[in-house]
């Protein structure tokens, strides 16, 4: 007597167990489906704020200030400063001009004498030491002053194509004296112009520059201490008391909130560490921005203790994921057990101590929480120039738009947010890219 | 002070003398003394779990890899104890070379598996000392026709037993005095078996030879000694019977050796 069904109950057994499968088999890719989804939505709402129509009122119509027909952009410095002049108070005028001057030989606003007097005394303004302002400076500065482009009102991308006529309409109604258009937040000068409180002329240069300074002084700390770390854990760590005791603790430390590395960071490495952070003990003290130990150096080591158990831990299942035979092989034909680690063990574990790095570079690229605590600029138009220098990055640049009132930060907020993105693939597909070369090479 | 280096052998290419093997409390080898003489092939024999895998690796202190592992008693190459304090396992390891059950070549080119082992200890030629060395170790490992076009591809692309020869070949290039075999051709087919025993018979004429087999017929043709380890009622492995292998496939003293070589156990 068998305890098997048998003829017609085997096959409806046997469909009962593919019916199984198929529920958990539509359950997971609903499941993909909704990641899918929600990566979606977030794409759509960035994409949907960093373009679309915007109405702009001129204060003065960049037109009427063309000189014979030649629009203003192509006037000369000569006619540009004419204008700036015929537009702008004495005062502003001086102002801008000690900040840099118009032209190498004479001034402007300023009376030659005063100027010369200003740049021998104790504390000369920063236009003795510069070259003049080129052509395209003082364009952007009859933009700024004389044309003052206001932004009344932005569309989202959706209604903007969708909804194109309504919003016309409106814009006519509303604003008969505006401009509308067509704008993409993200432009060519949104990259390359540093950070402005006028969110039309505002850029993420400076933001750039700071989150690439930043994670490279992260990975050079933290890619060496990890992986000799993860060795000497892997390979030489005796399984004793004290040892499992730091096991456990890197462990836990990969899911410390990042606020609380912030607090770390600056307790030491702002405060403690200051004259090491702020370059004053090498002498290479930035003295143009004074950022004390809120430096970039700062930043990078804290974002580096961040990432530090998320490396080691990756390092070490890296390390123990190499076969035993492979080890064996190499300590059977007369090799040191250093000889092994070198030749055989780092290698084949590279692949995967290299995916960690990338996992964790990409979450340091995007913290923001640690780094407002350690003191990154709010507000810095000069660019990092080492180490040394007071500092911002995107995603502290980001949170700082979408916290203003004006509508327009939100749109070059969403811009900024497209820019760390494509950062951040970039940086992702090289670091993939060369550890996928290096593998082959390899096997 | 270099003993290894400079003793002469004695009777015997290395013997174990009283050697008990714990792994933790648990004891893998019980009192076994077993002496090897020079250039001949000693199978070690016996059924699953008897410890003749454990008494293998304690002969280059392979052993010593496993961090609970002890051993109690000695082991005599060229009259100089290798557990004594003053012995590089490493040292003991270059001149007791070994090959394992499972062909694990270095994921390197054919080239660079067997030429790592000259080069990371010591190797003094040039490159053509080098290439002369890869040759004539790939030749005795009966490897080198079927590879000499090829030397740059990775040794992972060869076929099982291959493999196996490259491992060997990448053994005898350190020019050891003798190899371990744990159960050589245990992952190999017939074909490929028949090749790994030819090639362990040629070696004989260089190298004393033991080899952990769990193939009877392998050890009644290829060995010149038998060594049959049993496991005993605290399942500790001990040395039940040692002898020629003639001998002691056609006349056991043993009942239990009589019983295993006939197929009743094990």
């Amino acid at each position: 007597m068998s305890h098997y069904p048998e003829g017609d109950a085997l096959l409806a057994q046997i469909n009962g167990r593919h019916r199984r499968g198929a529920i958990w088999r539509t359950l997971f890719l609903s499941a993909t489906i909704i990641a899918v989804l929600v990566l979606i939505a977030l794409l759509y709402n960035v994409v949907n704020s960093a373009f679309g129509l915007t109405a702009v009122e001129n204060k003065v119509d960049p037109a009427s200030l063309a000189v014979d027909g030649v629009p203003l952009e192509e006037l000369s410095k000569e006619q540009l400063v004419n204008i700036l002049a015929a537009h702008i108070s004495t005062g502003l005028g001086r102002r801008l001009e000690r900040d840099q001057l118009f032209f190498e030989t004479q001034t402007v606003f300023e009376d030659p004498a005063l100027f010369n007097e200003l740049c021998a005394s104790a504390e000369p303004p920063a236009a003795c030491a510069l070259p003049a302002r080129s052509q395209e400076d003082v364009y952007r500065l009859v933009l700024e002053r004389v044309v003052e482009p206001n932004v009344v009102q932005t569309w989202s991308l959706a209604d903007s194509v969708l909804h194109r006529s309504a919003v016309l309409a409106q814009a006519q109604q509303e604003f008969p004296d505006a401009e509308i258009s067509f704008r993409s937040w993200l432009t060519p000068a949104f990259i390359t112009t540093p950070q402005s409180s006028e969110p039309e002329l505002a850029g993420v240069r400076t933001a750039i520059l700071g989150s690439l300074w930043v994670i490279a002084i992260t990975i050079a700390f933290s890619f060496p201490i990890g992986v000799g770390a993860a060795i000497y854990l892997e390979e030489y760590a005796q399984p004793n008391r004290i040892n499992s005791l730091i096991q456990t603790n890197i462990n836990n430390l990969a899911g410390v909130p990042s606020i609380i590395y912030g607090m770390l960071g600056l307790a030491i490495f702002v405060r403690v560490m200051e004259g090491f952070t702020s370059g004053a003990a090498l002498g290479l003290m930035d003295d143009s921005t004074t950022a004390n130990g809120r430096t970039i150096l700062s930043a990078g080591l804290t974002l580096g203790l961040l990432i530090l158990p998320i490396i080691i831990i990756n390092a070490q299942e890296a390390i123990r994921a190499v076969p035993g035979s492979l080890r064996q092989a190499s300590l059977g034909l007369g090799a040191t057990k250093w000889q092994t680690i070198w030749h055989h063990v780092l290698p084949n574990a590279l692949p995967g101590i290299l995916t960690g790095a990338i996992l964790s570079m990409s979450r340091a690229i995007g913290e923001t929480a640690p780094l407002v605590v350690v003191g990154a600029s709010t507000f810095i138009t000069v660019d990092p120039s080492g180490p040394f220098s007071k500092f911002t990055v995107l995603p502290i640049q980001i949170y700082q738009w979408t916290s203003r009132p004006q509508a327009e930060f939100r749109n070059i907020a969403a811009a900024a947010i497209l820019v760390l993105l494509v950062l951040l693939l970039t940086l992702n597909a090289t670091a993939v890219y060369l550890r996928n070369r290096y593998s082959t090479r390899m096997a | 002070m270099n003993d290894l280096n400079t003793n002469t052998n004695g009777e015997y290419a290395i013997e174990g003398n009283n050697l008990n093997i714990y792994y933790g409390d648990f004891r893998a080898i019980k009192d076994v003394t077993l002496k090897f003489k020079a250039r001949k092939i000693t199978a070690l024999i016996g059924p699953s779990g008897c410890g003749k895998s454990t008494a293998l690796r304690a002969f280059n202190r392979m052993n010593d890899l496993v961090p609970i592992s002890r051993l109690e008693g000695q082991v005599l190459f060229r009259g100089k104890n290798i557990y004594d304090p003053d012995v590089d396992p490493v040292e003991v390891r270059r001149r007791i070379g070994m090959v394992f059950q499972k062909p694990n070549p270095f994921p390197k080119s054919i080239y660079d598996n067997v030429a790592w082992g000259a080069k990371i200890n010591g190797f003094k030629g040039n490159k053509s000392d080098m290439d002369g060395l890869v040759e004539q170790s790939l030749r005795q490992a009966a490897l080198w026709n079927e590879v000499k076009d090829k030397l740059n591809q990775s040794g992972l692309s060869l076929s099982g037993g291959q493999q196996q020869r490259l491992c060997i070949a990448r053994t005898i290039a350190v020019k050891p005095e003798i190899i371990l075999m744990d159960e050589p051709a245990s992952a190999l087919d017939p074909i490929a078996t028949l090749r790994i025993e030819e090639l362990i018979q040629e070696l004989k004429q260089n190298y004393t030879i033991l080899i952990v087999t769990h193939n009877m017929q392998q050890a009644a043709r290829a060995s010149d000694y038998t060594a049959f380890f049993n496991m005993g009622e605290d399942r500790a492995g001990y040395l039940v019977e040692f002898g020629e292998t003639d001998s002691l496939f056609t006349n056991p003293q043993n009942d239990l050796t009589e019983q295993y070589i006939t197929g009743r156990f094990g």
